[in-house]
């Protein structure tokens, strides 16, 4: 009975939710049409610069790498209860922690160097978010709110280190930490101007699936996620369940910051930060904290992203076009969330039916 | 309505292919900040604007590119994706590393970047410089300034303290003593091209101090010149023409030509030229009288007298009876800057190494 019920609410909600995206792109579509171009033109071309050739791909991909990671800094800790929108924090205090890790081990081989580099930002990102994550269950301070603020605090941080302490003075209209030797960075995947933290992104949904669906301790997260009171009763240990979950998602959140300067910059500096944190949370909630579809929704972003300049070329739109395809798609899905569950066809058709059925017997 | 939107809409789809003709010249210019600044993007962008009519050229833009490796991206995407075989980087930031590394992945394709040095031997061969000298024009905008000041006292609001601001803050006060010898100006340095509010306050504060003319040398001086408007003071523009934003107090001000630049770039590419081959100069500068540059229209305030003897400065700048820097000139510490007998020409190099600020203006160039 149970596994029916979750099932029909399930094809409600996804019902609700992808209700929600035709929406959103209606709306955009209207968007283009009032700024003067033409919707099919515009869609058309996200394709072209999304999908439309294998260096379009290559742009895609580059893109979903970040997003992938970034969506797990949400998704993650939401499936233990908790909803946190820190994903841009975590991702500069992991690119500064690894940039940290990185200048200090670069006379050691690359490898083990890398290897520092990633665990110093994963490490930074999932303190990052376990802090906001424990005041909210320790301290009763409400999460969203909190990591939001500590992005701030993250870039703030990022400003401050890499005009002051970790400067390299010899940039100088660009601000930035000295570069990592070219040796140390993280390469291209053979073949391809992918580097490598698609590989991260793609195994960390993975793994994370495998974890939260096939695993006991997925099961104690989500058990602490869906009641936490009746988790409470049976025993399990909610604060710790909690701060480790939040721990692994603001973990996968630095690790793609870690991603941005290895692979990316070479540095760090304002630069890596670029707003692939906050379109993680879109990602997240796109996906409905599903890891599966963290990483199709990251490639759909991903493309989404990379059509930014396209639209500007060849429609003239402005430059926060994309901007406001992602606020547009955001706010139906926020909507939808709210929505889900007093609209549903199903249950409006089943309690006449069993009312039907009442009067009958 | 839908079948003739469903049958437009299947055009332009069409129509986004790649279906060019084979000699078009296909342009991508990338710009640093937004294309409404009235400043200094803006003027770039109507620049580009310049190219419309030209029948065999393709050119498209992006705006509020970061000076960082999204400037590659961009510029990779133009290339890859439209097949742009020539790129106006716009920005002082996006040559180096940026623009070096695209042009040595794309050795068929030109690039060409707003101000900086080239260097021989080391830098890709298919990368040109192009920039102009506006210090003429900064000089004629100086001398309607000090024409029109009642207080005597000018007022400048400069982003950094480089040569190339001090240039426009040294000529503009010049060509205000040359017509008003008794005029002070003070500068106040904000320290970065685009900081809004910070401009505001420096504007207000110097209309507070009893300036009556406002200048100055940020990304966009759109703000200073409102500032201006609103206390009732008079404003000269730069970059772009800002006579919009002030109808009763706005002077003139300097402003860049560029799309003479781009549509002269655009014949010389046309004619099978390229600057890998040597026969497009490296370096393409310009003065006013090459018209990289000019003064914007004359508002209100100005009474045709005046604009009579601007007239008659400018055409002596032109015809060279007339010099921006001409000995002897001291600057505020006392120093002989410029000794007499001496005149050093605009393109004269030596004019990128200034590090003084002309006699009568207040203001440290160390700040």
């Amino acid at each position: 009975v149970i596994g029916e019920t979750s099932s029909a609410s399930r094809f409600d909600a996804t019902l609700v939710q992808i209700t929600a995206l035709a929406g959103a792109v209606t709306a955009f579509a209207l968007f283009c049409a009032c700024v003067g171009a033409s919707p099919m033109g515009v869609f058309a071309s996200i394709y072209k610069a999304g999908f439309g050739s294998w260096y379009s791909w290559q742009n895609s991909l580059l893109r979903a790498a970040p997003l992938m990671l970034c969506g797990l800094a949400t998704a993650i800790p939401a499936r233990a209860g908790i909803i946190t929108v820190g994903n841009e924090g975590a991702f500069v205090v992991g690119g500064l922690a690894a940039a940290a890790a990185g200048l200090a081990t670069a006379s050691g081989p690359a490898w083990l160097c890398l290897w520092i580099m990633g665990l110093a930002g994963g490490v930074a990102g999932g303190a990052w978010i376990a802090c906001a994550a424990g005041l909210q269950h320790y301290r009763g301070v409400n999460a969203v709110i909190s990591s939001l603020l500590l992005n701030y605090i993250g870039i703030a941080l990022l400003l401050q280190l890499v005009e002051g302490p970790m400067r390299d003075p010899g940039s100088l209209n660009f601000p930035a930490t000295y570069p990592l030797p070219e040796t140390h960075q993280l390469g291209h995947i053979p073949g391809s101007r992918v580097h490598y933290g698609l590989v991260f992104g793609i195994t960390a949904c993975l793994l994370t699936w495998f974890i939260l669906e096939r695993s006991v301790w997925g099961m104690k997260v989500k058990t602490v996620g869906g009641n936490p009171r009746a988790a409470k009763l049976v025993g399990l240990p909610l604060g710790r369940i909690i701060l480790t979950a939040s721990f692994l998602g603001g973990a996968c959140g630095g690790l793609a910051g870690m991603v941005e300067v290895a692979a990316i910059h070479g540095r760090a500096s304002q630069a890596i930060s670029a707003g692939y944190g906050y379109v993680g949370i879109l990602v997240a909630f796109l996906a409905r904290q599903s890891p599966v579809r963290v990483l199709v929704v990251s490639l759909l972003l991903g493309a989404v992203l990379a059509s930014g300049g396209i639209l500007q070329r060849d429609h003239e739109l402005p430059d926060s076009t994309i901007t406001v395809f992602e606020g547009i798609a955001f706010l139906s899905i926020l909507a939808s969330e709210a929505l889900t569950g007093r609209f549903t066809l199903r249950r409006a058709l089943g309690t006449v039916t069993r009312e039907g059925a009442n009067a009958k017997s | 309505m839908t079948a003739t939107m469903s049958r437009r809409a299947w055009l332009e789809l069409l129509a986004v292919a790649p279906s060019l003709a084979q000699d078009a010249l296909v342009a991508g210019f990338v710009y640093n900040g937004p294309k409404n600044d009235l400043g200094y993007n803006q003027a770039h962008a109507e620049g580009k604007q310049a190219l419309k009519p030209v029948p065999y050229v393709r050119a498209f833009d992006e705006a509020n590119v970061p000076e960082t490796v999204a400037v590659e991206e961009s510029m990779r995407n133009m290339i890859h994706q439209d097949g742009a075989r020539v790129i106006f980087a716009t920005s002082y930031g996006f040559l180096d590393p940026f623009v070096l590394r695209v042009a040595r992945e794309n050795p068929a394709v030109q690039f060409f970047h707003c101000g900086g040095s080239y260097r021989d031997g080391t830098d890709p061969p298919n990368v040109g410089i192009y920039f102009g000298f506006i210090d003429e024009v900064e000089y004629l905008a100086g001398m309607t300034a000090g024409l029109a000041t009642r207080t005597g006292r000018m007022g400048f609001v400069a982003a950094k303290a480089i040569p190339q601001v001090l240039r426009n803050i040294n000529s503009f006060m010049l060509g205000a003593r040359s017509v008003n010898p008794a005029v002070t100006m003070r500068v106040v340095f904000t320290g970065d091209w685009v900081l809004p509010v910070r401009e505001a306050e420096a504007s207000s504060s110097l209309a507070d101090q009893g300036v009556d003319v406002l200048t100055g040398h940020t990304g966009s001086p759109r703000v200073i010149v409102q500032v201006a408007e609103r206390r009732g003071i008079f404003a000269t523009g730069y970059q772009f023409n800002q006579s919009v934003l002030a109808p009763r107090g706005f002077l003139t001000g300097a402003e860049w030509a560029w799309g003479l630049v781009y549509r002269r770039y655009a014949e010389l590419i046309h004619a099978g030229k390229s600057v890998a081959l040597g026969t497009i100069p490296r370096r393409m500068t310009g003065t006013l009288k090459d018209e990289f540059c000019r003064l914007s229209p004359f508002g209100p305030a100005v009474t045709p007298e005046k604009r009579n003897a601007i007239a008659n400065a400018k055409q002596r700048l032109l015809n060279g009876s007339q010099a921006v820097y001409r000995g002897p000139l001291r600057d505020n510490t006392g120093k002989i800057a410029v000794p007499a007998g001496s005149t050093i020409g605009i393109e004269d190099p030596v004019l990128d190494q200034m590090n003084w600020l002309l006699e009568g203006i207040q203001g440290d160039v160390r700040a």
